[in-house]
C-alpha cells in the first residue's frame, strides 16, 4: 500500500522537529468532539469546525510538506486538486506536497465526503489555512531578518529577502508556530498571478493505477491476512434458522465460521477457498423470509400512499397575475444502483484491544462511531482509515463491508481480516437511490410566460449513513441487533428529496411540497445528486413540456424564465456550443434536446444539449452527442471538472436510459449486471463537448453532481423530440419509447 | 430463420442447370414487369392495418435479414455466403430508387407468393418464398402498409457474387418449377382454429421449415422429412419432429414460453439464431405465439413411454445435487472451474446456467451448438437484462474444448460419444467468426424474465 | 503445484487445478492489476492476455493455462517506464476511480497486438464486455487510439533503432 495510507501517529510524530504539536494530535481524538464556539465570523469552509492550522498543514523541520484532508478520495481527484491549491497558496512546487486523506487518527473531522462538497468545504479549508500558514512563515522570517513583512516574497519553499537572504519553511518553523487558530479572512493570492491552480495538472493517483501498483483496499495485502466472505441472508428482514456449519469447518482452508444471530460468515487462509467455503456455507443455510416488497411496477401508488410527512418547502404568490389553463404531469424514478464495478471490501484488524479498519467509507468519522458501537468498544479504541475503493457514487456496501470486517476480526483477534462483497451481494444489498414521484402543474400567462407553478415531490429520505451502528448491515443481523435509525429528511437549503425541487426560474405564483415518506420498503440511501436527478429531470422536463404549449424555443423559454446572470450564462455557453438555434429541425429520427440546473440551487451551474437518434422500428436510443457548460466558481483543475461533467453525462445516461432495481414481494432479483444492465460501450456517444466557464477569486462550487439532473432531462428532452412522445417515468427504456412510438 | 442466413444451397449449380436447362421455356420463366408506381403517402395506409403489419413482420422475423449490423432498417446488404457465392438481402423499405416504393400491392404480392420482384426477375430462393406463397392476401396486404411506411432509405442493392450459370436468374425459374409448391397449405377443419392458425403460421410467414426441416441437394426441403432438423450458419436447427433431442420432451405450454420469453426452465435460453427469432416474437400477438405451439406440440406428437421416462430422469438429474467432479478429467476440471459456478447454482434460469442435464445442445447428435455457443457465449443485449455467457474462445484451445465437450456429452446425456469433435471446434472456431462480423444488429431481449434468486 | 508462467517469470503455485487465474494472480502471485469485478465473466475487470489475447481471469481455470503464458498490466510497463498503452491512459487521464481500467487495457492491448490500427467501430466492439462506472468512457476510446498512435511510433523507432545497428 501507499506508505502515506497506514502511517500511522507515532510515525508521524517521529517526523524530526515536526510542528506537530498539541491540539490536533496530543489528544487523537479531540477533533471528532464538535469545536469549541468561535468568536464569530468564523473563518472559511472546514476552517470553521476545525480551526487550529497545524490540523491540516505540517511542515517538517526538513522542509517536507503534508496537508491533510478529512474528506476521501472516491476517485473523482480531488486528492490533486488539494494539492495544487496547497502548492499554489504555499509557493511551492506541485510535486513537494503530500495529503493524508480521511483517517481518524491523522485528519480532521470533516464528516462526509458527499453532496459536491469537498472543494467547497476542504478544498476552501485548505487554501485558506495554506494562506495564512505562508503568512505566518513570512512574519516569522521578517522577525528574523528584521525586516518587514511586505519585503518578503516567498518562492519554491522558502521566504526570500530583496537582497537574496533565504530562508526555508523548514528552517522557520519552530515548536508550535502553526499551532494557532485561523482568522476569518486570508491574504489570498491574486487570481491574476495564479501558476498552479486552474492548470490541468495531471492526477497523482493515475499512474498507480494504470500499472498495477496497490491503489485500492482491494489491494491491501497485511502480513497473515485471512479472507473472509459473508452469507446475507436472501431476503431483506430473512432470519436465519439453521446453519450446520461443521462441514464446512472442515473444507481446506478454513479458518472460523463466524454466526452472531443472523450474521454469517467464513473465514479461509486464501480468497478461492474462502468463496467455495462461502458456497457450502450458504448451502447448508436455512432462512425464515417474509414477503414484504410492493409491487415493482406500480411505484406511483406504492409510494403516494406510504403515509408522508408534508411541508410546503416554497411559496409565492403574485394576485396580479392571471392565467389560462393549466397542464399537468407525473413522473416517476425507480429504484437504482451505485453498482460500482468492484465490490465492496474492507480490512479490519483487532490488535492490543484496538480495532482498526480500512475502508472505502465516506465518512471514517461516522463510520467510526458506528462500527464502536457496535463492537461497543469506546470510539478512542477504533481507528478508521479511508483506502479508495472502486468508484463511490453515494453511500453504497463501503460501510457496510467495514462493520462485516470489523464484526469478523473481533473474532480473530490479531489476524487482519479482509472482507469481500461479492458482485450479487453488492446488488443487492447496497442501498440504492430511493424511488420518487413528482406531480407537476403550471399554467402560462397571456405572453406565454409561466404565471403558476406547482410541484409535489414525494420520496423517502436520501441519507441513512451511518450515525448509529443500526444503519449497517452486520449490526443489523447480529443476535442482539441493533435497529434501523429513524429516517428524516435532509434538510433544506441543500435537501434531500427535495434538492432541487425549488425552482431556480422566476414565476409570479409558485408551490412546492415536500411529501416525505419515513417508510422504506428497500433499503435506501445517497445515491448521486439524491433528489436533484428525478427533480430537474422532472422540471426541465415539464419546462419542455410548456415552452411546447407556449410554442417557443426551450432554451429561449429557459432564458425567459431565469434571472441568475451566472445560470444564463451557462445556458447561452452550452446552447452555443451545441450549435443550437431556434427553430431548428433535428436530422431524421434525431431529436434535440437541452436543461439546465444549478446544483442544489447553491453549487454549481451546468447546462447539457444533447442529439439523440432514436430507432423508430426497435425503439432504440442513442445519445448521439452532448455538450455542457459548467460554471463551478474558480476552477482549480480544468481536466479535473470535465472528467467529472463528462462521467456525470455518461452515467446519468445509463440511469436514464436503462436503469432500475427489480424485485419480487421477497427478493431483490436485480443481482447481477445480467438483471441489472449499465451503459456499454456500442451506445457510448460519439462525443461530449465540455464548455468551463472559470470565475476565477469566486469560491468553489461543488460539481462532482452538477451533470446528473440535466444530462437525464436533456435526453429526455431530445427523444421527445425525436418522436414527439414524451416519457415521463424512467428509465426510457427502448421498449417503452417503442411502444410510445407505435401508440 | 429464413433462407437467407443459411447456406444450404447444396447442390452444384451444374447439376441446376442440367436438370433445368431443357426445361426453360419462355413460358415458365418469362413474367411481366408490374407497372411502377408513385411511392404511397404513409397516409394513405390505415393505422391498425400498418400495425397488423408490424406483427406480420415480426412474426415473418423479417428484420433479421434485411437489416444488417449498424444499418438502417430493413435497408438490406446482409451477405448471405452460399455454395455458389454471395447474395445480399434487399432493400425492402419504400425508397423509390433502391427500395421497394414503386411496387403496387399487387407487385408485393407476387413477390411474397411467385418469388418475382416487380420488374419481372426471379427472386434466389433465399428469400424464402416457399413458405410465404402460404401468405393470405389479406396478411399481405397488412405487410405491405406496414413496409410501405417505414422510412425509406436509399441503399441500392448490392451486387449478388454468384458464379455462372447461376447468376442467370432464369435457372431459378426451373427451380420453382420443381420445388416451389403454392397450393399445399389447406385448413383442416377437423383442428381447432387455433391449431389452423398455428400451421398458418408455421408454414407461411413464420417459415420454421425453412431452418427446422433438412434440404435436398438442391436446396429445397425434404417434404418427407419436415422438421426434421436443418442446417443454418454452422448451428444444428433442432429436430421439432418425433426425432427431437431435447432430454425433456417439449410440450405447448413449454413451447409457448420458450418462444415468447426466450427460455425455458426445462430447456434453457434461444441463442444463435434462434435468439432473434424469440425476440421478433416476443412482441407479437400472444395468441399468435400460443397457436404457433399448440400446433408445434401436436404435429411433433405426444412422447412415447420412454421418451417420458427419459425426460424425468433428466430433470431428476439436473434438481440432485451436484456431484463431485472428477479432477483425474480435464473436461471435469474444466468444468468445474469454468462451467459450475453459473451451470451449477441454486439460480434458477434464466440468469443462472441452464443445468446441462437438460440441454439439448448436449445431447444432440453434433456438438456444433455446443461448440457455437461455448465458443462465443451469449452477449449482452444493449440496455436490457438478457442472460449473459462468457465466450471461451480465447482460453480455451481445440483440445481443452473438445476435452470439455466429451466430458460434458459423458456426463449429461444418455446419447453415444461423440467422435471429431476437435474438428468441429476447429470449424465452429471459423464459422463463428463470420457469423459474429455478418449478423443482424444488436437484438432485443425477450420478454422480461424476472427471477428471484439468492442474493 | 503447478508452474504457472506470468509477465515472463515462471511461478510455482499451490492451487487447484480448478481455481480461476483471477485468484491465483491476486492472492498467490500477489499482483494487483486484475480486479475482482464480477466472477461472472459479466464485467471484464479481470481481463489479462493469454497468448496474445484477452481472458477474463476470473472463468479460466488453471488448468487451462499449462505452458501459456499470462501477461498482467504490471507486466508491460511501470510508472518508470510506462508501455505505450500505459502512456497513453496517463496523457488521457482517462480513469476516474480507474478499477476497470486495467481489464480495459489488457483488452486494448490484445486488439493493438493483432490490429494496429482499428477502427472506432472496433475499438467499441473490443470493449464492448467492459463495464465502466464512472462514465469515462470517452477518454478510454481516446486513450486506446492514442495508444494505437505510440505503439505505432515505438514500432517506427525499435525498426530504425534495428536497421541503424
Amino acid at each position: 500500500m501507499n506508505a502515506s495510507l497506514i502511517l500511522d501517529r507515532r510515525r508521524v510524530l517521529a517526523g524530526g522537529g515536526a510542528l506537530i504539536v498539541s491540539f490536533s494530535l496530543t489528544s487523537a481524538f479531540a477533533q471528532d468532539q464538535a469545536p469549541a464556539a468561535m468568536p464569530p465570523p468564523k473563518p472559511p469552509g472546514s476552517l470553521a469546525a476545525t480551526a487550529y492550522l497545524d490540523s491540516w498543514i505540517r511542515i517538517d523541520a526538513d522542509g517536507s510538506i503534508t496537508v491533510f484532508t478529512g474528506k476521501a478520495e472516491l476517485g473523482q481527484g480531488f486528492r490533486t486538486a488539494f494539492q495544487q491549491i496547497a502548492a499554489e497558496e504555499l509557493d511551492l512546487p506541485f510535486e513537494s506536497l503530500k495529503v493524508i486523506t480521511a483517517d481518524t487518527k491523522l485528519t480532521p473531522n470533516e464528516g462526509y465526503t458527499a453532496g459536491s462538497r469537498s472543494m467547497q468545504d476542504s478544498g476552501t479549508a485548505i487554501k485558506n489555512a495554506a494562506a495564512q500558514v505562508r503568512e505566518l512563515l513570512v512574519a516569522e522570517a521578517a522577525k528574523r531578518l528584521d525586516l518587514p513583512a511586505e519585503n518578503l516574497r516567498t518562492e519554491n519553499g522558502a521566504v526570500i529577502s530583496p537582497d537574496g537572504r533565504r530562508l526555508s519553511y523548514g528552517e522557520l518553523v519552530a515548536a508550535d508556530m502553526l499551532h494557532v487558530q485561523a482568522q476569518p479572512k486570508s491574504r489570498l493570492k491574486d487570481p491574476a498571478t495564479l501558476k498552479v491552480m486552474g492548470q490541468p495538472v495531471r492526477r497523482v493517483d493515475i499512474p498507480a493505477k494504470v500499472t498495477g501498483g496497490a491503489a485500492y483496499v482491494q489491494d491491501m495485502r497485511l502480513p497473515g491476512m485471512v479472507h473472509a466472505r459473508v452469507v446475507r441472508p436472501p431476503s431483506y428482514g430473512a432470519q436465519l434458522t439453521e446453519c450446520d456449519s461443521s462441514a464446512v469447518e472442515k473444507l481446506a482452508g478454513v479458518v472460523k465460521v463466524v454466526r452472531d444471530g443472523s450474521f454469517l460468515a467464513v473465514v479461509a487462509e486464501k480468497e478461492f477457498q474462502s468463496i467455495k467455503a462461502m458456497n457450502a456455507l450458504s448451502s447448508a443455510a436455512k432462512w425464515k423470509e417474509s414477503a414484504n416488497l410492493p409491487n415493482q411496477d406500480d411505484l406511483l401508488n406504492v409510494l403516494t400512499h406510504l403515509p408522508s410527512q408534508d411541508s410546503t418547502v416554497f411559496q409565492r404568490s403574485d394576485p396580479s397575475v392571471s392565467w389560462g389553463e393549466s397542464i399537468e404531469a407525473t413522473y416517476t424514478r425507480p429504484y437504482q444502483l451505485h453498482g460500482s464495478i468492484g465490490p465492496s471490501c474492507a480490512v479490519a484488524q483487532l490488535a492490543d484491544d484496538a480495532m482498526t479498519v480500512w475502508t472505502h467509507t465516506q465518512g471514517v468519522y461516522p463510520d467510526r462511531q458506528a462500527i464502536a458501537e457496535m463492537l461497543r468498544m469506546p470510539p478512542a479504541s477504533v481507528r478508521l482509515i479511508h483506502v479508495e475503493g472502486s468508484g463511490c457514487y453515494g453511500h453504497n456496501g463501503a460501510d457496510d463491508a467495514a462493520a462485516d470486517a470489523a464484526l469478523i476480526a473481533r473474532a480473530l483477534p490479531g489476524r487482519p481480516v479482509r472482507v469481500q462483497w461479492m458482485r450479487e451481494q453488492e446488488h443487492a444489498w447496497e442501498p440504492f437511490g430511493p424511488a420518487m414521484v413528482t406531480k407537476l402543474k403550471a399554467s402560462l400567462d397571456s405572453n406565454g410566460k409561466i404565471a403558476d407553478w406547482h410541484f409535489d415531490v414525494w420520496s423517502n429520505t436520501h441519507s441513512m449513513r451511518p450515525g448509529g451502528a443500526g444503519s449497517m448491515l452486520a449490526a443489523q443481523h447480529m443476535a442482539q441487533p441493533f435497529a434501523v435509525p429513524a429516517p428524516r429528511p435532509l434538510p433544506l437549503p441543500e435537501g434531500g428529496g427535495d434538492r432541487n425541487a425549488i425552482p431556480i426560474y422566476t414565476f409570479p405564483n409558485a408551490q412546492v411540497v415536500h411529501h416525505f415518506i419515513p417508510a422504506m420498503p428497500l433499503r435506501i440511501s445517497a445515491l448521486r445528486a439524491l433528489g436533484a436527478y428525478h427533480n430537474v429531470f422532472s422540471i426541465e422536463s415539464f419546462m419542455d413540456e410548456l415552452a411546447g404549449l407556449a410554442d417557443v424555443d426551450p432554451v429561449e423559454f429557459r432564458l425567459k424564465h431565469l434571472e441568475d446572470q451566472r445560470g444564463r450564462a451557462v445556458i447561452e455557453k452550452a446552447a452555443l456550443g451545441f450549435g443550437w438555434k431556434s427553430g431548428q429541425k433535428a436530422p431524421q429520427d434525431r431529436g434535440f434536446g437541452f436543461a439546465f440546473a444549478r446544483y442544489k440551487n447553491l453549487a454549481a451551474y451546468c447546462a447539457v444539449a444533447s442529439e439523440v437518434e432514436v430507432n423508430r422500428e426497435t425503439g432504440r436510443p442513442r445519445l448521439v452527442r452532448a455538450v455542457a457548460a459548467v460554471d463551478s466558481g474558480q476552477v482549480v483543475n480544468p481536466d479535473g471538472l470535465i472528467n467529472q461533467i463528462e462521467g456525470a453525462i455518461v452515467q446519468s445516461m445509463s440511469w436514464t436510459l436503462y436503469e432500475s432495481v427489480t424485485f419480487d414481494d421477497t427478493r431483490i432479483t436485480s443481482i447481477d449486471w445480467q438483471t441489472y444492465p449499465i451503459l456499454r460501450f456500442n451506445a457510448v456517444p460519439d462525443s461530449i463537448e465540455v464548455h468551463i466557464i472559470d470565475r476565477p477569486g469566486q469560491p468553489f462550487l461543488g460539481s462532482g453532481e452538477t451533470g446528473q439532473g440535466p444530462a437525464a432531462a436533456s435526453i429526455a428532452n431530445a427523444i421527445a423530440n425525436a418522436t414527439g412522445k414524451r416519457l415521463r417515468n424512467l428509465p426510457l427504456t427502448r421498449k417503452r419509447i417503442k411502444e410510445a412510438i407505435d401508440a | 430463420m429464413s433462407m437467407t442466413r443459411s447456406s444450404r444451397l447444396i447442390a452444384s449449380g451444374i447439376a441446376v442447370m442440367l436438370i433445368v436447362g431443357g426445361a426453360m421455356a419462355f413460358a415458365i420463366v418469362w413474367r411481366p414487369v408490374i407497372p411502377a408506381i408513385d411511392p404511397p403517402t404513409p397516409h394513405a395506409f390505415d393505422a391498425a392495418l400498418i400495425k397488423r403489419g408490424r406483427d406480420l413482420a415480426a412474426i415473418g422475423n423479417c428484420n433479421e435479414c434485411h437489416t444488417v449490423r449498424g444499418g438502417k432498417n430493413f435497408a438490406g446488404g446482409l451477405p448471405v455466403p452460399t455454395p455458389f457465392g454471395t447474395i445480399y438481402s434487399s432493400n425492402i423499405t419504400p425508397d423509390a430508387e433502391t427500395g421497394i416504393g414503386q411496387w403496387s400491392e399487387a407487385a408485393f404480392r407476387r413477390a411474397m407468393h411467385d418469388g418475382v420482384n416487380r420488374k419481372g426477375e426471379h427472386l434466389y430462393p433465399t428469400f424464402p418464398y416457399d413458405h410465404f406463397t402460404h401468405v393470405s392476401d389479406e396478411d399481405d396486404r397488412a405487410l405491405y402498409a406496414f413496409l410501405m411506411t417505414r422510412q425509406p432509405v436509399h441503399a441500392p442493392a448490392r451486387e449478388n457474387q454468384i458464379f455462372f450459370p447461376l447468376n442467370q436468374r432464369p435457372v431459378i425459374a426451373g427451380w420453382k418449377l420443381l420445388f416451389l409448391r403454392r397450393d399445399t397449405y389447406q385448413p383442416d377443419a377437423a383442428k381447432s382454429a387455433e391449431w389452423n392458425r398455428g400451421a398458418y403460421l408455421v408454414a407461411g410467414l413464420a417459415h420454421c421449415g425453412a431452418c427446422h426441416t433438412p434440404r435436398n441437394k438442391l436446396g429445397a426441403e425434404r417434404v418427407n422429412a419436415q422438421f426434421a432438423g436443418g442446417d443454418v450458419d454452422n448451428w444444428l436447427a433442432y429436430a421439432l419432429n418425433d426425432r427431437s433431442h431435447a432430454p425433456v420432451p417439449w410440450d405447448a405450454d413449454a413451447l409457448y414460453m420458450y418462444l415468447r420469453s426466450g427460455w425455458h426452465p426445462d430447456h434453457g435460453t434461444a441463442r444463435g439464431p434462434m435468439a432473434q427469432v424469440v425476440s421478433n416474437l416476443s412482441s407479437v400477438p400472444d395468441s399468435d405465439v400460443r397457436a404457433i405451439a399448440i400446433y408445434m406440440a401436436d404435429i411433433s406428437g405426444a412422447p412415447t413411454p420412454d421418451r417420458k421416462r427419459e425426460g424425468e430422469a433428466a430433470l431428476a438429474q439436473a434438481r440432485s445435487p451436484s456431484q463431485a467432479s472428477q479432477t483425474d478429467l480435464a473436461g471435469a476440471t474444466i468444468y468445474a472451474g469454468a462451467c459450475a459456478s453459473c451451470h451449477e447454482t441454486s439460480r434458477p434460469l434464466p440468469y443462472g446456467g441452464v443445468n446441462l442435464a437438460l440441454s439439448t445442445a448436449v445431447s444432440s447428435p453434433d456438438p456444433r451448438n455446443l461448440a457455437n455457443v461455448v465458443l462465443s457465449g451469449v452477449s449482452a443485449v444493449e440496455g436490457e437484462r438478457s442472460p449473459i455467457m462468457p465466450g471461451f474462445a480465447d482460453s480455451m484451445n481445440d483440445t481443452q474444448m473438445a476435452a470439455l465437450l466429451n466430458y460434458l456429452r459423458a456426463r449429461f446425456s444418455k446419447q453415444p460419444a461423440w467422435t471429431g469433435v476437435e474438428k468441429t471446434v476447429a470449424d465452429a472456431r471459423r464459422a463463428v467468426t463470420v457469423y459474429l462480423q455478418t449478423s443482424a444488429g444488436p437484438r432485443s431481449a425477450p420478454a422480461d424474465p424476472t427471477q428471484r434468486d439468492k442474493p | 503445484m503447478m508452474t504457472l508462467k506470468v509477465n515472463g517469470r515462471e511461478h510455482q503455485v499451490d492451487a487447484d487445478p480448478d481455481t480461476p487465474l483471477l485468484y491465483v494472480l491476486r492472492d498467490d502471485i500477489k499482483l494487483n492489476a486484475a480486479k475482482f469485478g464480477c466472477g461472472l465473466g459479466q464485467c471484464g475487470s479481470c481481463a489479462v492476455i493469454v497468448d496474445g489475447t484477452a481472458v477474463l481471469s476470473c472463468v479460466t481455470p488453471m488448468i487451462l493455462l499449462e505452458g501459456k503464458q499470462v501477461t498482467t498490466l504490471e507486466g508491460l510497463g511501470s510508472v518508470s517506464e510506462p508501455a505505450p498503452i500505459q502512456r497513453a491512459f496517463i496523457e488521457e487521464q482517462a480513469a476516474q476511480c480507474g478499477y476497470c481500467i486495467p481489464g480495459m487495457m489488457m483488452r486494448a492491448q490484445a486488439l493493438l497486438l493483432k490490429n494496429s490500427k482499428p477502427t472506432d467501430a472496433e475499438i467499441r466492439a473490443a470493449l464492448e464486455q467492459h463495464l465502466c462506472r464512472c462514465g469515462t468512457h470517452m477518454r478510454i476510446l481516446r486513450a486506446v487510439r492514442r495508444a494505437a498512435r505510440l505503439m505505432e511510433t515505438a514500432d517506427a523507432a525499435a525498426t530504425t533503432n534495428r536497421s541503424a545497428q
